[in-house]
């Protein structure tokens, strides 16, 4: 079983991936909104990148209202 | 489609539909690409009047409010028209809104009833539950886990009665539903919508976009959202036509639904647009050379052939991969909630996919302009629909001046608010505040906003008030939050920004803990309502008697600088 710290650490390098952030420049307390410049939607494709990963299913009304890594990654936890 | 000039009330009309298409599906529901749900209007009756009859055993009578809360599903129909069936007034409020939010609009509807899904009756239940609401005195909650601890809440499943209901007769002038139009700061405005606005409204948007049986419209936006209302529930039902539910909103979920319902029509907010249209260009962008010059020849003639109006199946003949993607049977995409870019328009007509453009407000009944495809016209919010009359008021030199419209779609005006019903509606016209002119054509040109209110790309509505609870207590003089575009006009509908003003204490000077504090604030605001930008006032704000900030006039001082020397970034 993942530690939070983990799973934090492993939703950070899928969201540097798949948005193309530099490398660690991503930490657990940043905005993925404001920090990765993305919308609602892009939010969306990240959470099925993390069901991929992680092999959990993330309903739409879990991440309602999430913005930080930090909590998202507490969800995916919840899940595992 | 049912004669609607013959009805009274929504309930009288889908009671109706039910027994005409009893065998056509009405509803299919799919979750991650399984299909979890199929109705058919007389399954979609058989589930709803039990429910009608159970609301009716527990007092709910004509004229009694019931709320529904919940993303988009059959429930969600199905609870409507059980509310309709009893005479019913809804107040369908947005799922995305905060729970306190949520709260705020329940007890300011009056609504007795609510109905919603677990796990947002969670939510409401973690921030005080009922006692926020005395009002709300039955609550219904779908999908509940067996095990799960509702509470005084009722269970949706159980709440079902063998008897028959009694059918509630509405007149067209009775309220149907209450839709708060907008955020919750200051003032909510909850529009009075009646049976008649409804009505008349399908019947006008019907006239250009029909439905019938066999049509299937893909719901993605909020149902409590007056487009979704309209052309994902009322329009679709009362023509023998079909609803397809996605339980989740991912983009590739979507995609593959295109192509698996084979959609007639899909409503989208133009930010939803914009990404397709990013997504099919990357695609195009892919193409080897030589398969990408055959593509570019073919978008050409398609082009050329659809100059005056669309042609579908050439279009989809000439361009079959990119229709196929979308199951080759797509009429329009309606697109709606906010403005969207003539370019974004453009691209998909030149692909052959009639993009439904057009201007409308909650209070209006939905729709008040659009694009009625004769030609297609990627520069203006089409022209107004059967019934509605639109006048510009005080045109300046240019011929621009605000929207006024008349209209039977017209609400009856916002709940409990007579003042500000009055200022809205003068004489029978609603004023829009959105400044516009016709064409030569009779189409409607838009060119920004009256009122200190942005409208997202996402269609969500925004007003300064709103915000300003989020910095309540700042450590300065005072402070106000506008529309950049509302202090200096661009004449544009899209790149709005949230701009906050701040007034210092005498002495005081702008620091970096201050900063800090002001963003720390706004990134607890949800994304799309956070500010952009800084101003720094030098002078005391202009203040009523009652010490409110008369906005206009402080908005005409600021005006005086230079927007890009004024706004200091976040």
């Amino acid at each position: 079983m993942r530690t939070i710290e983990q799973t934090t650490q492993e939703i950070l390098e899928l969201a540097t991936k798949h948005f193309k952030a530099v490398p660690d420049s991503l930490k657990a307390e940043d905005d993925f909104y404001k920090k990765l410049g993305i919308d609602s939607l892009q939010a969306l494709e990240l959470l099925s990148r993390l069901e991929n990963h992680f092999h959990i299913e993330l309903p739409d009304y879990e991440v309602q209202g999430v913005s930080d890594f930090k909590t998202l990654a507490e969800r995916v936890q919840s899940r595992l | 489609m049912l004669d609607l000039a013959k009805y009274s009330s929504l309930g009288e009309a889908i009671r109706d539909a039910l027994e005409i298409w009893p065998r056509e599906v009405c509803l299919y529901e799919s979750d991650r690409g399984d299909e979890k749900q199929r109705l058919t209007y007389r399954d979609f009756k058989d589930r709803a009047l039990p429910l009608a009859r159970w609301l009716q055993d527990s007092g709910f009578s004509a004229g009694d409010r019931a709320s529904i809360i919940m993303t988009n599903q059959s429930k969600w129909l199905i609870s409507a028209f059980a509310v309709f069936y009893c005479g019913g007034v809804l107040v369908p409020l947005d799922y995305k809104l905060k729970p306190e939010e949520q709260w705020k609009l329940l007890k300011h509807s009056g609504a007795g009833v609510l109905i919603t899904e677990y796990p947002i009756w969670r939510q409401l239940g973690a921030c005080g539950g009922c006692a926020n609401a005395p009002n709300v005195k039955v609550v219904l909650v779908t999908e509940a886990p067996p095990n799960a601890d509702l509470g005084d809440a009722i269970r949706w499943e159980s709440a079902e009665s063998d008897r028959r209901p009694a059918f509630v007769p509405r007149r067209r002038q009775d309220l149907a539903c209450i839709v708060y139009s907008s955020g919750t700061g200051g003032t909510p405005k909850g529009c009075m919508m009646t049976h008649a606005n409804y009505l008349e409204q399908c019947v006008a948007l019907t006239a250009w976009y029909p439905f019938w049986p066999g049509v299937k419209y893909l719901s993605i936006l909020p149902t409590n959202h007056a487009i979704d209302f309209m052309v994902g529930f009322i329009g679709p039902f009362t023509c023998g036509a079909a609803v397809v539910h996605l339980r989740t909103l991912r983009p590739e979920f979507v995609r593959e639904a295109f192509a698996k319902y084979k959609i007639t029509y899909v409503s989208l907010v133009p930010l939803v647009l914009k990404n397709l249209q990013k997504g099919l260009q990357a695609r195009f962008d892919e193409l080897p050379p030589r398969k990408r010059r055959i593509f570019e020849i073919l978008r050409r003639i398609n082009i050329e052939m659809t100059r005056s109006r669309p042609i579908l199946p050439l279009s989809r003949l000439l361009l079959k991969q990119v229709h196929d993607a979308f199951g080759g049977k797509l009429n329009a995409i309606i697109v709606g909630g906010a403005f969207t870019e003539p370019q974004n328009l453009q691209f998909f007509y030149d692909l052959g996919i009639p993009v439904a453009n057009g201007y409308g407000l909650t209070e209006a009944g939905t729709a008040i302009t659009v694009n009625d495809l004769k030609p297609f016209r990627a520069d203006t919010v089409g022209k107004p629909l059967p019934g509605m009359q639109v006048r510009i008021l005080n045109p300046d030199g240019d011929g621009i001046g605000q929207v006024a419209v008349r209209s039977k779609t017209v609400m009856a005006g916002y709940l409990n608010e007579p003042e500000l019903t009055a200022q809205t509606i003068v004489d029978g016209w609603l004023m829009t505040g959105d400044m516009g002119r016709f064409d030569h054509r009779g189409h409607l040109q838009l060119f920004g906003r009256k009122k200190n209110m942005i409208v997202t790309e996402e269609g969500k509505n925004v007003y300064a008030e709103d915000i300003e609870q989020a910095f309540e207590g700042l450590a300065v003089k005072e402070f106000c939050v506008f529309a950049a575009n509302y202090i200096w006009p661009s004449r544009s509908m899209v790149g709005e920004q949230l701009i906050l003003v701040i007034h210092l204490d005498h002495g005081q000077s702008f620091t970096e803990a201050l900063r800090n504090e002001i963003a720390a604030r706004n990134s607890r605001l949800l994304n799309y309502k956070r500010i952009h930008g800084l101003v720094l006032h030098a002078e005391d704000f202009p203040l009523t008697a009652s010490l409110k900030i008369i906005r206009v006039a402080l908005a005409e001082r600021l005006a005086q600088r230079k927007r890009e020397e004024a706004i200091l970034p976040l």
